[in-house]
């Protein structure tokens, strides 16, 4: 097992700009990304001798970023695939591999429709595209939603309850400079939004946005010569259950195993429990992944969670400050968001957010990836034990 | 060229589809183990075996979740909105589909609702649908 601590987040930033880059392909804002990160590590290409991407050739940008590693990885499992990328980087660090990991991201989601990205879940003859997308043309807010009415009907969670999540994550997206929607809203609006695919409403579906992120991770003992405060990796986890265009494959839909398992792979390399996390990201593609999350991952019993945040207990003020950006839904999302969920995460460690929360010392932030395939979780922390 | 959300068939998924095109749904079982399964492939996802054959599956089903889609894709022929569902195999597996033949609304459309295989064809394939198994023999 990894020590909890041993590798630490020395760079992290976001592209210049995001939400609305028109001038920008995917691969435009991976490198934007990448040089942000760099310039906030204060390091240059030649320190760099590990480097994964997910969404392009690995050597492709590798070259044009002029890096040279000796370990590379292009893990891909969707959204998530950033946080399974730093999961293998820091492995890969503890075993001697390399030293100081750049992983980079970037996805002109909106603007240019993913130029210059690859990786296709819905490549002709894949289980996917023979099986799943033919009934919703590959829409995601018909199909990854596809648990929601079963979780309502089973745990008795109304439509004013559920839609209360937009309106918490609106309340800190409202305090965010970078966000793409910061006024407040309502339960009323969130229900009154047009309809996509019932009982999923417009204001319960992820933003479609432009953004790159990247980040460097090395050994804790390097960490410490950089200007940032390093951000110490406590514990990661990963698991797969599902296909990639459907929950079809998830074993028991209201009960995920792969999110129970990913989340105590984390808190036990981590040696951390749930009353020590002080903020928490969960991936909100949709209104209801982060109810799933919170139950998967043990914050609450199943079925509690969809009251838990309509109690607000997630909300500004609330005990267990969640999506502090205003996620998915409110601050930008590319369509792997993944990157964007981690920096904010690392963002609170360090006490550099826009709604930054007191006194984060552990975070946790917890990815999916390929609607329902993948999941991930990661636990930060401004010390090491 | 076929519209790319068209369906193309592997040769090892082949005999789903030529199930589709004779009205049967057929599916994978594992003669090791006996576990029914989908979407098909050559190895049994319960226990390992390659031992495992293809079958024709009662059809029945029950509808385990949904949502309604209010823009469908064009090639489903209209722009009514149209259920996109979870559905439940009476042999055991979960897989994506959509409940046809009855009003597409929250009301005619209950969960856990008997359902039976009907297929649906257009120009380029015939695709697995589900229909309310009751009142419609």
């Amino acid at each position: 097992m990894i020590p909890p601590g041993a590798t630490a987040i020395v760079g992290a930033a976001e592209s210049t700009e995001i939400g609305k880059v028109p001038d920008m392909s995917s691969v435009g804002l991976a490198i934007d990304a990448a040089a942000n990160a760099m310039q906030d590590a204060g390091v240059t290409a030649a320190d760099i001798d590990g480097f994964t991407c997910g969404y392009f050739p690995v050597a492709d940008m590798s070259r044009q970023l002029g890096i040279f590693p000796s370990w590379a990885d292009n893990t891909v499992v969707g959204g998530c695939s950033w946080m399974f990328q730093l999961r293998n980087a820091i492995a890969a660090i503890h075993a001697g591999y390399c030293n100081t990991v750049l992983i980079v991201y970037g996805e002109s989601g909106r603007s240019t429709r993913r130029l210059g990205q690859s990786g296709d879940a819905g490549q002709k003859g894949g289980t996917g595209q023979q099986f799943d997308m033919f009934y919703s043309g590959g829409q995601a807010a018909a199909t990854f939603t596809l648990p929601v009415l079963r979780y309502q009907h089973e745990y008795g969670l109304s439509d004013e309850d559920l839609a209360v999540g937009a309106v918490s994550q609106r309340e800190w997206a409202v305090d965010v400079p970078r966000a793409t929607l910061r006024e407040p809203t309502s339960v009323d609006e969130v229900l009154d939004s047009p309809m996509v695919a019932w009982p999923i409403r417009r204001a319960m579906c992820c933003l479609v946005s432009d953004a790159g992120g990247a980040i460097i991770v090395t050994s804790a003992d390097r960490a410490r010569d950089y200007p940032k405060p390093p951000v110490y990796v406590l514990g990661t986890g990963g698991a797969l259950e599902a296909g990639v265009m459907s929950p079809a494959g998830v074993r028991e839909p209201l009960r995920p195993e792969f999110i129970r398992t990913s989340g105590e792979a984390a808190f036990s390399a981590a040696e951390v429990t749930h009353s020590d996390i002080d903020h928490l990201m969960i991936y909100d593609a949709f209104i209801h992944t982060p109810i799933f999350g919170l139950e998967g991952l043990g914050f609450v019993d199943y079925g509690e969670a969809g009251h838990f945040i309509a109690e607000g207990h997630t909300a500004p003020g609330g005990k267990l400050p969640m999506n502090t950006s205003g996620g998915g839904l409110s601050y930008a999302h590319t369509g792997a968001y993944g990157m964007l969920c981690m920096l904010e995460s690392i963002r609170q460690v360090r006490g550099e957010a826009a709604n930054q929360v007191a006194d984060v010392d552990i975070a946790l932030c917890h990815g999916w990836g390929g609607y329902w395939s993948a999941c991930s979780t990661l636990i930060f922390g401004a010390s090491a034990p | 060229m076929p519209h790319p959300l068209v369906p193309v068939p592997t040769p090892e998924t082949q005999p789903f589809w030529d199930g589709c095109n004779e009205g049967v749904l057929r599916i994978n079982r594992c003669r090791s183990c006996g576990d029914a399964y989908f979407p098909p492939s050559l190895i049994c996802p319960e226990c390992s075996s390659t031992d495992v054959e293809f079958f024709d599956a009662s059809g029945d089903a029950t509808l385990y979740s949904y949502t309604i889609q209010q823009k469908p894709l064009a090639l489903w022929g209209n722009d009514s909105p149209r259920s996109v569902a979870l559905i439940k195999l009476a042999e055991g597996p979960m897989l994506t589909s959509s409940v046809i033949n009855c009003e597409q609304t929250p009301e005619a459309l209950q969960l856990d609702m008997p359902l039976r295989a009907t297929f649906t064809s257009f120009d380029e394939v015939t695709v697995l649908c589900f229909e309310p198994a009751e009142g419609n023999t």
